[in-house]
């Protein structure tokens, strides 16, 4: 098969179409937001980069163990003196509040969003916002109706929850960790990943808008031990965490015994499986989305694709032409497919793993495009007929880089998908239906997509199995992770009112 | 043909048809959505929007035409904005087949008969756009627009045989009518296969009669008559160009593929449409399919708001309907 394209381009060489920064009234330097209020952080500042050019974008506080302290204790007191005693249609009243101001600020986010993490514009302005907005929307709704969840009679919150996120989907995490603590009546105290603190102090603006009791929500920002003094702090009711499995296994350690509740949302390796009877241009489609999509930072990314042999030599050969027309460069150019990679540190891991990919003999292609002088960058790369015992099969890689492997049969399918420490997601490509379901069934991952990949919804849970975590985000599942039973036995009174 | 690898019967065509694979209704209209979301700006908008001229057949498919009509919509055609002389002309004209005189008359030297350069005539034919008439009717019609002075003849399936899966029945018809395209000198009339994508009302038909339309000989597959509702959308143009890149592909690509070409007729009004599927041609096929030989856009409308954007371009600021002209 050849490329479909040999003329010289010129239409597809699109006028730059960058979105404006002019919307962002960015300070200098911020500090903590802690009870209501930003203040000084008593650790060494840090500066947030953007990814695409290294240009500093603010100086950033780091919070110390005693400035953690004291968001837990701002977190404790709203916890004691305010937020419990709201009922639960005032709570939803906020949430519904930050919800529209998020839908208002909505291109100003975005465009903070990737400039600070080096998303392309269009996938944070029509799936991180717009995502982050039906989060609030939606817990908000739940907020009035905890008792009809069934999750036992008169729930109530645990208290305070300690929440630390990744750097892939900086707001979207927010949102998937602070909406449900709120509705289900916790107070939180959150902490961004110290390169893609940005989104979360404007956010912590719009909780000023919104006139959020001071100390419901503390947003305190720090490196990896500002994550391990909160989650280690005495007076936290329950941890929340989604990152790599490494740092989620240390923290189930480190709270063992203390009584604290945790949910973790870790690594993946997800199988994509596309038979032979899959919609083959939607399938490409899917993979193209399900493995370069946010560069590939998903830990949920369709990293191993399954392709049923005998169409194996087709779909790579399509799946290459459409990579040749993924535009990789500016995230603030509208058109722009591919952004920038997080960081050095991120970037460093990508050529690592895949380095090691050809030095296992494993074909690899990569497509072509212009790499920026500045910044940091990776083309997306597909390693072609890679066996399971390859490290790129086996390890996640967290970037632009797709693994292809083959099987013959479903039985087959099945199995090499499940076979991996991980089980996130996994996703199934056929016309047929009852095949969909019976392999959907063996499957052992927590979000299974037919005929398409990396959606998201707020109603619907999500999380691992294995080594990708426990616990489930989003839908009514969501809200357990934030409740405690009175117990069918219980008395009535002192409950969640 | 050897591409199915045995005569092409009823049987046979059924079976390739139905091996096709199949469509997934909501990947499409996702990969179509964002196609649509490209951002055309300053130099890219401004080769768009004269491409969008130079690819326009310009319409008039109306009970009420008459030569005077088609003369105006020539003159148009020839010089769509008087104020503007360095804008493109259109790629041809369309019209019933009993105005095709009108139209030779009214081109005059701008008529293309033939050569390169200059204006098509593009006339609709075969009981348009109904379908409805017995094969002797269809054929006279297309030979007599033929013989008239149409370049392009624009012919409609039998959708009834079609959804009554008849497919030779709708094969052996497209054969007898490219045939009937056939000049006194040789040369053939180009032929516009218009699958009424309205009509048939799944993807998976659509793909079906876009790969019938191409093997029974079809120069161009043409998603509407512009009569039904919907008529051409951007999932469905995609799904078209999705078949002509695999039968390019298929009959050798670079190396001599054979190129056929696409029009969406029928609903595309604005430019910023317009641009939409210039962006799905140019990242589905590539953009040497941005020549008028391979695609066109059957419009009338459309025409004035691409006057319209291409004189703000050059002015900085918007006129309004008054400042194009009618047709």
């Amino acid at each position: 098969m050849t490329e479909v394209s040999t003329s010289s381009a010129r239409f597809l060489d699109y006028a730059p179409a960058p979105e404006s920064t002019s919307i962002l009234h960015l300070k200098k330097s911020y500090g903590l937001f802690i009870d209501g209020a930003f203040v000084k952080g008593h650790g060494t500042p840090f500066q947030t980069i953007s990814p695409a050019t290294e240009n500093t974008i603010a100086e950033i506080a780091n919070a110390n163990a005693k400035d953690v302290d004291t968001a837990v204790v701002a977190a404790r007191r709203a916890y004691d003196k305010t937020w419990s005693k709201l009922s639960g249609a005032d709570r939803g009243k906020y949430l519904f509040r930050i919800a529209r101001l998020v839908q208002e600020r909505a291109r100003e986010l975005a465009v903070a969003e990737t400039l600070d993490n080096g998303k392309p514009i269009k996938e944070s302005r029509d799936v991180d916002v717009p995502l982050v907005a039906a989060w609030f929307f939606y817990y908000a709704g739940w907020a009035d109706k905890l008792d009809y969840a069934g999750l036992g009679p008169r729930p109530h919150a645990l208290g305070v929850a300690a929440q630390v996120i990744p750097w892939n989907f900086p707001l979207l995490m927010l949102a998937w960790k602070i909406a449900p603590a709120l509705a289900a009546g916790n107070t939180v105290v959150i902490k961004p990943a110290e390169t893609t603190p940005l989104s979360a102090l404007i956010f912590a603006e719009i909780l000023q808008q919104a006139e959020l009791p001071g100390g419901v929500v503390n947003i305190i920002t720090g490196a990896g031990d500002t994550g391990q003094a909160l989650v280690n702090h005495p007076d936290v009711n329950k941890v929340a965490f989604t990152g790599s499995t490494g740092v989620g296994r240390a923290i189930a350690k480190s709270v063992a015994g203390t009584g604290k509740r945790v949910t973790l949302e870790l690594g993946g390796k997800a199988a994509n499986i596309v038979f032979d009877d899959a919609p083959i241009d939607q399938a490409i489609e899917g993979i193209v989305n399900g493995i370069f999509f946010n560069q590939g930072h998903v830990c949920c990314a369709g990293s191993r694709l399954l392709v049923q042999e005998s169409i194996h030599e087709d779909v790579v050969d399509r799946l290459k032409s459409r990579l040749s027309t993924l535009r990789l460069g500016d995230p603030l150019d509208k058109n722009t497919d591919i952004g920038a990679i997080n960081s050095r540190e991120q970037l460093d891991r990508i050529r690592e793993l895949s380095d090691i990919g050809e030095k296992e003999g494993v074909e690899r292609w990569t497509a072509p495009c212009v790499i920026p002088d500045k910044g940091f960058w990776f083309a997306p790369t597909i390693f072609d007929k890679v066996s399971p015992s390859s490290t790129i099969a086996r390890e996640e890689i967290f970037g632009p880089v797709l693994s292809v492997l083959t099987f013959r049969t479903p039985a087959e399918a099945i199995a090499k998908a499940n076979n991996t420490p991980y089980g996130l997601s996994a996703g199934i490509w056929s016309d047929k239906g009852s095949k969909i379901l019976a392999v959907a069934d063996q499957l052992r991952a927590g979000v299974i997509w037919a005929n398409t990949f990396n959606r998201f919804d707020p109603a619907s849970p999500f999380g691992g199995y294995k080594e990708s975590g426990y616990g489930r985000e989003g839908g009514r599942h969501g809200l357990a992770a934030y409740l405690e039973s009175a117990g069918w036995n219980a008395p009535v009174s002192g409950a969640n009112k | 043909m050897d591409l199915i690898g045995t005569d092409l019967t009823e049987k046979s065509l059924k079976l390739h048809l139905e091996g096709l694979p199949g469509v997934d209704a909501v990947g499409l209209e996702q990969r179509a959505a964002s196609l649509g979301t490209r951002s055309i700006k300053t130099t890219s908008k401004a080769w768009a929007l004269d491409t969008i001229i130079r690819l326009i057949d310009l319409t008039t498919l109306e009970g009420a035409d008459t030569p005077g009509k088609v003369r105006s919509l020539v003159a148009k055609a020839i010089t769509p904005d008087p104020l503007d002389p360095s804008t493109p002309r259109v790629a041809a004209v369309c019209v019933y087949g009993d105005m095709v005189p009108a139209a030779v008359d009214a081109l005059g030297d701008s008529w293309s008969n033939g050569k390169d350069d200059g204006i098509n005539i593009a006339a609709v034919a075969t009981a348009f756009p109904s379908g409805r008439a017995s094969l002797r009717v269809k054929l006279a019609d297309t030979a007599d627009a033929v013989t008239n002075g149409a370049d392009e003849i624009d012919m409609v399936i039998d959708r009834g045989a079609f959804l009554a899966g008849h497919y030779g029945l709708v094969f052996d018809q497209i054969v007898a009518v490219k045939d009937a395209c056939r000049r006194a000198d040789g040369t053939y009339a180009h032929l516009k296969v218009i699958l009424e994508t309205g009509e048939l009302n799944t993807y998976d038909n659509v793909r079906k009669a876009s790969w019938l339309a191409i093997l029974a000989g079809g120069d161009f597959i043409k998603t509407s008559t512009g009569k039904v509702a919907p008529a051409a959308t951007l999932p469905v143009t995609l799904l078209m160009l999705e078949v002509v890149r695999d039968w390019y592909r298929l009959t050798g690509g670079a190396s001599g593929g054979q190129r056929i070409g696409v029009k969406p007729a029928g609903g595309i009004r604005s430019s910023k449409d317009a641009i939409k599927y210039l962006v799905t041609v140019a990242e589905t096929v590539g953009e040497e399919w941005l020549t008028p030989h391979l695609f066109r856009f059957g419009a009338s409308s459309l025409l004035n708001d691409v006057l319209l954007q291409r004189q703000k371009l050059s002015t900085g600021r918007y006129s309004g309907p008054d400042y194009v002209t009618m047709d």
